[in-house]
């Protein structure tokens, strides 16, 4: 049933430890949220389950479908079908939407481009002949590299705070996209501390400090959020008891 | 060889049909080596050339208000290994003309092959004159380039240049432009190359804007890689009153190969502004991580991020 666990993580950057003895399992085909207050490691969770530079060395153990993700290179663990949505998205002065969207894609032809382009609610005359640059705002680019990942057909994706710096009604098409996902049974991990986004999810883990403080439903999970760590004045060390309240 | 026959390996190794290559409304130019091979002129476009000893001179100009509806082909081409081809071009585009030109420099076999051009170009009040030079080099190099060019770009007159290698190896590309920039005329120009093996590039783009509200972009876009090197200067000039002017220098430089940007700017009127942004190094990591999570390697995720610097899209964002 789990697609990835994470067992024991134990991750340290410049001598402070990030991620602390985490264990979480994510089900397959299910939409999951990690929340925490800011510094939990919820990105650094992310960073570590793709791979990326930097990001590699920790102690425990990472499991993709069963398979320990130790010494798989970024690239490699995309082709097994992990992809990351980063919270900005990158400019890619001088490339072409479609050349960045089917970048990763086996269908390359137009058609797909402008049906991803629509599926996100993107005008796609408005997009063939633009670049992945400047002039597209930061919505704009959002749901262009969530098209990106819809195009490499991914089996889990990490999506680092989806609402940062878009507007509601383009988070709505993003929304929909994650249940399109989820219908074709894609596992979603988003890394979020927002409620709307949150509200999304089948599933959620709230860590602090690098530690899992507590799982289980939306409900319960969010309620802790909204009512505990934003308000919390020891937010980053709350007492057990009050976590199983 | 026939000149008809020349003409037609010129445009294959341009990637051409020569059975098909233009329709009769297209006038075109095609000199190889150091001769004239082909010439067809439409309605407001005069060339005058001579075949010398050492090169050939050429006049071309553009009637006042004539308007070229379709691009001007040029092909200037050296075919044999070694070869020497020397244009000495003077260009006028007069009063309020229209009129873009695409050049292709095509060296396909070179080993030893040195392409020099000295041209002057004058782009009169109200006109507009492109010139996209496109270059196909063969796959070692093996061509030494070195285009000179003094342009006067008249008041309101606009003049846009870009320089591309399409294929092939670079060798050795050395160019120079030099512009003088009148009241409200517009000046872009932009180089894309891509660098590898032992090439050399050096760009000499120069632009003063001495007419009030002159404005002028120059763009180098160059990726560069094994033991290739580049060096670019970019000197822009303000005098004119509220005269604006941009440069933009980006190269991505990997393995052992060397960059080097000079960019002078300098303002000598208040009311004139003149912005300038370089970025040289490795691949940027946010992009190649990008596109390693989307499952390309990193030599294929390198070969995109480099497509995208060295693309025609790239436009002056402050324009």
């Amino acid at each position: 049933m789990n697609i990835l666990s994470v067992n024991n993580v134990t991750l340290t950057l410049d001598n402070k430890k990030i991620l602390d003895d985490l264990s979480l399992d994510f089900w397959r085909g299910h939409i999951h949220a990690v929340i925490g207050p800011n510094g939990a490691g919820k990105s650094t969770l992310a960073s570590a389950i793709m791979g990326l530079h930097g990001y590699t060395n920790y102690e425990g153990d990472i499991l993709y479908d069963g398979q320990s993700l130790k010494g798989v290179a970024v690239d490699e663990r995309a082709r097994r079908g992990i992809t990351l949505a980063w919270q900005e998205p990158a400019r890619f002065e001088g490339l072409s939407v479609p050349r960045f969207i089917t970048a990763g894609s086996q269908r390359k032809d137009t058609a797909y481009v402008k049906e991803l382009l629509g599926a996100l609610g993107l005008e796609p005359e408005r997009y063939m002949h633009r670049s992945v640059d400047r002039t597209l705002s930061g919505g704009e680019r959002k749901r262009i590299e969530l098209a990106s990942i819809l195009a490499m057909e991914p089996r889990l994706i990490l999506m680092d705070e989806p609402d940062s710096g878009i507007d509601v009604e383009a988070l709505q098409y993003i929304f929909e996209g994650l249940r399109h996902l989820k219908d074709k049974g894609v596992t979603v991990v988003m890394i979020t501390h927002s409620m709307a986004v949150l509200e999304q999810a089948d599933h959620a883990f709230l860590i602090c400090q690098g530690k899992l403080l507590d799982k289980g439903g939306v409900k319960k999970i969010g309620k802790y959020f909204a009512n505990k760590c934003i308000a919390c004045d020891h937010i980053n060390q709350p007492a057990l008891t009050e976590i199983k309240a | 060889m026939t000149k008809k026959d020349v003409v037609a390996e010129l445009l294959q190794s341009i990637g051409m049909d020569p059975a098909h290559p233009f329709g009769d409304d297209v006038a075109r130019i095609e000199i190889h080596e150091n001769r004239v091979v082909g010439l067809k002129l439409v309605k407001g476009l005069h060339v005058d050339a001579d075949e010398t000893d050492t090169g050939i001179n050429a006049v071309i100009s553009v009637d006042d208000g004539a308007h070229l509806e379709k691009p001007v082909h040029i092909c200037f081409g050296v075919l044999p290994e070694n070869g020497l081809q020397h244009i000495a071009l003077d260009i006028r585009v007069k009063q309020d003309a229209r009129a873009s030109f695409l050049a292709h420099c095509t060296f396909p076999n070179a080993i030893n092959v040195q392409h020099t051009m000295d041209a002057v170009i004058a782009v009169e009040p109200g006109a507009r004159y492109a010139y996209f030079e496109r270059h196909v080099h063969g796959p070692g190099g093996g061509v030494n380039v070195v285009p000179r060019a003094k342009v006067i770009v008249h008041e309101g007159a606009e003049f846009t240049t870009e320089f591309e290698l399409i294929k092939g190896r670079a060798g050795r590309i050395d160019f120079e432009y030099d512009t003088v920039c009148h009241a409200r005329s517009v000046v872009e120009m932009t180089a894309r190359i891509n660098g590898r093996g032992d090439d050399t590039i050096v760009i000499h783009e120069k632009a003063l804007l001495s007419g009030e509200d002159a404005r002028a972009a120059l763009i180098s876009h160059i990726a560069l890689r094994d033991d290739a090197s580049a060096e670019i200067y970019n000197d822009l000039v303000a005098t004119g009153d509220r005269a604006r002017g941009h440069v933009d220098c980006k190269e991505i430089v990997l393995g052992r190969a060397v960059a080097r940007a000079v960019p002078t700017v300098e303002v000598r009127n208040p009311s004139a502004h003149i912005t300038h942004e370089a970025a040289i190094g490795s691949v940027d990591s946010r992009q190649l991580q990008t596109l390693l999570s989307r499952g390309l390697t990193e030599d294929e995720a390198t070969d995109l991020i480099i497509e995208g610097l060295l693309s025609k899209k790239a436009r002056w964002a402050g324009d």
